[in-house]
């Protein structure tokens, strides 16, 4: 008697709802908390899958998103970080931490008694003051070119510094900068091509000022083209089927039939002859180019690509300034792509097509070098971060000081706004400031620095009126910023502080917890496993 | 048949025997050790009333501006938090039948009325906790529901006459959106309520017939999408469709468009009947080819020739069409849904086109503005049509920090729109802070005395009931919920007395230091408040008169 729900299901309430989404989600701010900052620490990661294959990284994103949790809470701020990644492309770790600190500075306040409701009131008004502190806190340099440009470098210093690109920060700050400066503004990262290219060393990677194609080109077809007039091409070369229904082939003789194929040949060799008649010597084709058009191509000597994937064949028409054709019956109307010299070169031990001196310089390709598969996903997704947030500054091109200042400055305005505040509102709003100092906290613990100290000292100086200090976790001092240069984007910073506010008052506002009885599944992996 | 009565008979347990002339027993229930159970009389009864209260116990907590939320963990794992009753009675997966009813009712009042889901269950739970009571005395459940029903009469009667009449017009807004406000002041949307409500009264005014006074909602589509932040929620005059134009290098912002809506495909046509088109030469394998092409051709040539700028198709087209339909400079949205291109439809006022050949000038569609917009560091994009031609149809774009909050306030947008609709109906309002309640429960207790039949004991428990309301809001605001519930009683009670009005009290949830629900501004529809009333006690009344359950274990 009195069972309402389906056996399995589970109902918490009260303290102990609380506890577990509070824990559960702290508990997982923890986890990850040690990776943040320049001295910060990367995780091992291993996937239940077959091969066990494992991942190491630093970024919080990846390695939320790869951790299986089971806590509903937990599941909330991975998901806040899969959309900081989103969104701006980094902060996911802090993000995820500061949310955590919100939700250990609550529990305090929850112990001595006061309402949840109350204390999201308080961090209603304590983010609003945040914001305004970290908006005044800002510089923007947007109209000044050159100054915005080391704004840039600087950024990705900042961004960078906590990454395994550590190791020749200078050269992939620069270059960093430099493929994003080539966007002109767009945030489409999608034109970046990053290719990973297994051996040498991370310092051997380089910016691409052409195109690299990760492909082959044609047997028996030219190998090197100058002045290339290029067809990009989304169409089928392998059996062009004619698209009206219920059409199929019915015939009494092989002879029949023979004349039938010998058809089918024509009209592909009349599609070759048409794409030649373009006029081009290249074609670059997002489907499969059988042998026998390939060998048509071949004869033309037109060079042929096949299999150029999605992506690639965007990204090429965007470097060669083509559009994307399937149709070839007006060639006049068509915009072909244009480059100085298409060349095979040698990159270890692949073979890539290169495309140099394209017209339109929008796309370009930043290959990384390394001696792992391991090192070359993280410098690709510690160079994605840099790229992301590079992209949303020029487009959002305010800045902000890091190494904890703009914490410590909104921490300082939270707390005198709190002090005017009457009631039990002031106690939440120092909550609040109490979570965002942390963060520099946390930053100086994972250096091994004494971080009491050192955020008292910081605390003091922002106190006495400055803004731009910060502490510097190499020499374990405070210092100005102004000279350490190290900025953030304003877009990261106040959208970490926001994500971070709306998933704490979110998980504060829970009272229950309602489980449902799970799924039941029929054994995944079934028969084929035993 | 016999044989198997007599196995039936020797095997199993008897619940309900009942005999026939010849004094054979007939079996009514068959009820055997595998699990199916009868439980009758006064024990089914408190069973269900059991069930019942347990679940609203659960919602309690949610009612009021500092009521909290619900954390559910869908049988996949998936995470909802929502402070919405409907939404957590749909989602926790109730197996108890009597847990269903209740779940039911709450759907009921979200279908007819949008808000106060919580609020209709809550009061449930408290008419069957006051009716057990009574079943206690002694007194049988049809005369606790008549009681009940009488009593909710009056309490009708009794909102009626102290609902107000709020008047708005298109240049005094004010009291639609602080309508709105009371009922998002619950949600999550808290912090950005005002931006949130004045969204929601512009998006119902958009599509009001104010001379029918009848509010479409359908014609408001709730979109969302996680990144930016609450702030940047919006209402767009006109559709947003998470599209994106088919070819990369079409044009992506195109100004005053003519839209062609198309339901056909971008293919050869496809007859209905089952055909095969025998082919058994080679001239008729070209002639197969050039049709095809021919197709191709005339199909992107007959949109262009309507003048259409852009195309919006419900199906897909490939590779060949869409190369056809760039070269000639017509951009195009693939796969857009069935709903969206109606409301697509009715926003640009376009004529959706089943057929190439009945593309024509007229049946165009007009938007001012079209553009894809692509949204922070990934790929996807969205298409913003704007400034349509009658913005009849208008999307909310809702932003939040991460998928649980935008799917929340997505619900809370629904009910506050829900709301104002109910406002434009109707714009008689009652106020909220449990006053409504409390007003009716002392009608109800003052109509109780009048009655001299065993009824009264019935009426007065109603009266009680109603009191649970304030007591819940008061109790999930932190407040001293007896305390607080029989202060504001004995003020109203004297202060009526006085000058013979209505004052507006109610309970000060949000501490801001005046009980006058009138200038805190807490208003409620009345339609709403009368819709929970009934149907709460429709409901007790069906528990109650449930005598006899026979259950099948499934899992048996």
């Amino acid at each position: 008697m009195g069972e309402i729900f389906k056996p399995g299901a589970n109902l918490q309430k009260g303290e102990h709802a609380r506890l577990s989404s509070l824990i559960g989600a702290i508990s997982l701010a923890d986890q990850v908390k040690t990776t943040l900052g320049p001295r910060g620490r990367d995780k091992i990661l291993q996937s239940t899958g077959r091969d066990l294959s494992v991942n190491v990284t630093n970024d919080g994103a990846t390695i939320l998103k790869n951790m299986v949790v089971s806590n509903p809470a937990a599941k909330l701020l991975v998901d806040v970080s899969k959309t900081q990644d989103a969104e701006v492309g980094d902060g996911t770790t802090s993000v995820c931490v500061l949310t955590g600190e919100l939700l250990r500075a609550a529990e305090e306040l929850l112990t001595s008694g006061i309402h949840p409701q109350t204390i999201n009131a308080g961090w209603r008004l304590a983010h609003g003051v945040a914001q305004k502190a970290l908006l005044d806190s800002s510089s923007d340099h947007g109209s000044d070119a050159a100054q915005f440009k080391e704004d840039l470098l600087n950024i990705a210093r900042t961004t960078l510094s906590s990454k395994i690109l550590n190791v020749d920060i200078e050269k992939f700050a620069q270059l960093a900068v430099d493929s994003v400066l080539r966007l002109k503004g767009s945030t489409n990262l999608e034109s970046i091509h990053v290719l990973k290219k297994l051996g040498g060393s991370l310092s051997d990677s380089y910016l691409e000022e052409g195109f690299l194609l990760d492909k082959k080109i044609g047997i028996g077809q030219p190998k090197r083209i100058e002045k290339a007039k290029i067809l990009v091409a989304n169409t089928a070369m392998d059996t062009d089927k004619i698209k009206i229904y219920g059409a199929r082939v019915r015939v009494n003789s092989i002879a029949k039939l023979a004349e039938l194929e010998a058809v089918e040949k024509d009209k592909m060799k009349k599609k070759c002859q048409k794409i030649i008649d373009h006029g081009i010597n290249c074609f670059i084709n997002r489907q499969l180019i059988y042998n026998f058009p390939e060998e048509i191509f071949a004869q033309a000597k037109v060079m042929a690509i096949e299999h150029a994937d999605f992506d690639g064949i965007e990204r090429l028409a965007l470097a060669l300034g083509a559009e994307v054709t399937s149709t070839f019956d007006n060639p006049e109307v068509v915009k072909f792509g244009e480059c100085d010299v298409i060349e095979e070169v040698m990159i270890g031990e692949d073979t890539l097509i290169r495309f140099g001196g394209c017209k339109a310089g929008e796309a370009c390709t930043v290959v990384l070098r390394g001696s792992s598969q391991h090192l070359l996903d993280e410098a690709e997704r510690s160079l994605h971060d840099a790229l992301c947030v590079l992209s949303q500054t020029v487009k959002e091109t305010k800045t902000v000081w890091g190494a904890g200042c703009s914490e410590m400055l909104m921490a300082r305005a939270i707390e005198d706004e709190a002090n005017k505040t009457p009631g039990k509102k002031a106690n939440a709003m120092r909550a609040f400031a109490k979570a965002l100092r942390a963060i520099p906290a946390i930053i100086a613990d994972n250096a091994g620095l004494d971080s009491a100290d050192l955020v008292s000292q910081l605390d003091a100086e922002i106190s006495s009126g400055s803004k731009t200090s910060g502490i510097d976790v190499i020499t374990g001092t405070v210092g100005d910023m102004t000279d350490l240069k190290i900025t953030e984007s304003y877009k990261v910073k106040s959208s970490m502080i926001n994500y971070a506010a709306e998933a704490a008052e979110m998980l504060l506002r829970v009272d229950s917890i309602i489980t449902c009885a799970p799924r039941e599944r029929k054994n995944p992996h079934g028969r084929r496993g035993m | 048949m016999q044989a198997q009565a007599q196995q039936a008979l020797a095997g199993a347990k008897i619940a309900g025997i009942a005999q026939d002339e010849y004094g054979r027993p007939i079996i009514l229930v068959k009820q055997d050790d595998e699990g199916k159970t009868r439980v009758t009389g006064l024990e089914a009864q408190k069973q269900n009333i059991f069930a019942a209260i347990q679940v609203s116990q659960i919602v309690r907590s949610s009612l009021g501006p500092r009521g909290m939320d619900k954390m559910l963990v869908s049988p996949d794992q998936d995470v909802t938090v929502t402070n919405d009753g409907a939404t957590i009675m749909d989602k926790m997966e109730i197996m108890n039948h009597i847990g269903q009813l209740v779940v039911n009712l709450s759907k009921a009042q979200d279908d007819e009325i949008g808000d106060g889901t919580t609020g209709v269950v809550v009061l449930l739970g408290g008419l069957l906790e006051q009716a057990e009571q009574l079943l206690d005395k002694g007194i049988h459940g049809i005369r606790v529901s008549e009681g009940f029903d009488s009593a909710c009469k009056v309490a009708c009667d009794e909102l009626s006459r102290i609902a107000d009449k709020v008047e708005w017009s298109k240049d005094n807004l004010e009291p639609l959106i602080t309508t709105a406000m009371s009922t998002l002041s619950s949600k999550i949307v808290h912090r950005n309520r005002r931006q949130i409500a004045e969204i929601c009264v512009k998006a119902v005014l958009a599509v009001a017939d104010l001379d029918r006074k009848d509010v479409n909602l359908d014609l408001i589509k709730v979109e969302g999408k996680p990144g930016g932040r609450m702030e940047d929620t919006c209402l767009v005059e006109g559709i947003v469709l998470d599209k994106d134009i088919s070819h990369p290098q079409m044009v992506k912002e195109i100004k005053d468009a003519k839209i062609a809506v198309l339901t056909c495909p971008f293919e050869p046509p496809k007859p209905k009947t089952k055909h095969k088109i025998d082919l058994s030469s080679g001239e008729q394998y070209q002639k197969l080819h050039e049709q095809e092409q021919e197709y191709f051709k005339n199909m992107v040539k007959l949109c262009k020739d309507s003048g259409a700028t852009l195309v919006c198709c419900q199906w897909g087209f490939d590779d060949e069409a869409n190369h056809l339909l760039m070269t000639n400079k017509l951009p195009a949205i693939r796969w857009v849904g069935g709903v969206e291109l109606e409301l697509l439809a009715i926003a640009t006022g376009a004529r959706i086109v089943p057929r190439f050949e009945e593309l024509s000038a007229d049946k165009l569609g007009v938007a001012g503005s079209v553009k894809e917009v692509g949204f922070g560091t990934t790929k996807d994009r969205m298409v913003f049509i704007e400034n349509c031609k009658n913005s009849k149809a208008v999307t909310i774009f809702v932003r939040g920090g991460n998928k649980m909050i935008v799917e929340e306030a997505k619900r809370s947008i629904h009910d506050a729109l829900c709301v104002v609709r109910n406002l434009v109906r109707d714009s008689r309002i009652v106020y909220g802070g449990g006053h409504a309640e409390m007003c009716c429960s002392i009608a109800v207790e003052k109509a109780a005395k009048q009655v001299a039949t065993i009824e009264y004991h019935a009426l007065s428990a109603f009266a009680s009931a109603l009191d649970v309301v304030p007591i819940a809001l008061a109790e999930n605001s932190g407040l001293a919920a007896i305390e607080t519930l029989t202060s504001l009683k004995t003020t109203y009670r004297e202060l009526a007395e006085k000058d013979n009005t209505v004052h507006h009290l109610g309970v000060d949830c949000m501490d801001s230091g005046t009980n006058n629900m009138k200038e805190q501004g807490v208003y409620e529809t009345l339609i709403g408040k009368m819709q929970q009333m009934k149907l709460a006690t429709q409901m007790a009344k069906m528990i109650l008169k449930i005598d006899d359950v026979i259950l099948d274990d499934p899992t048996a």
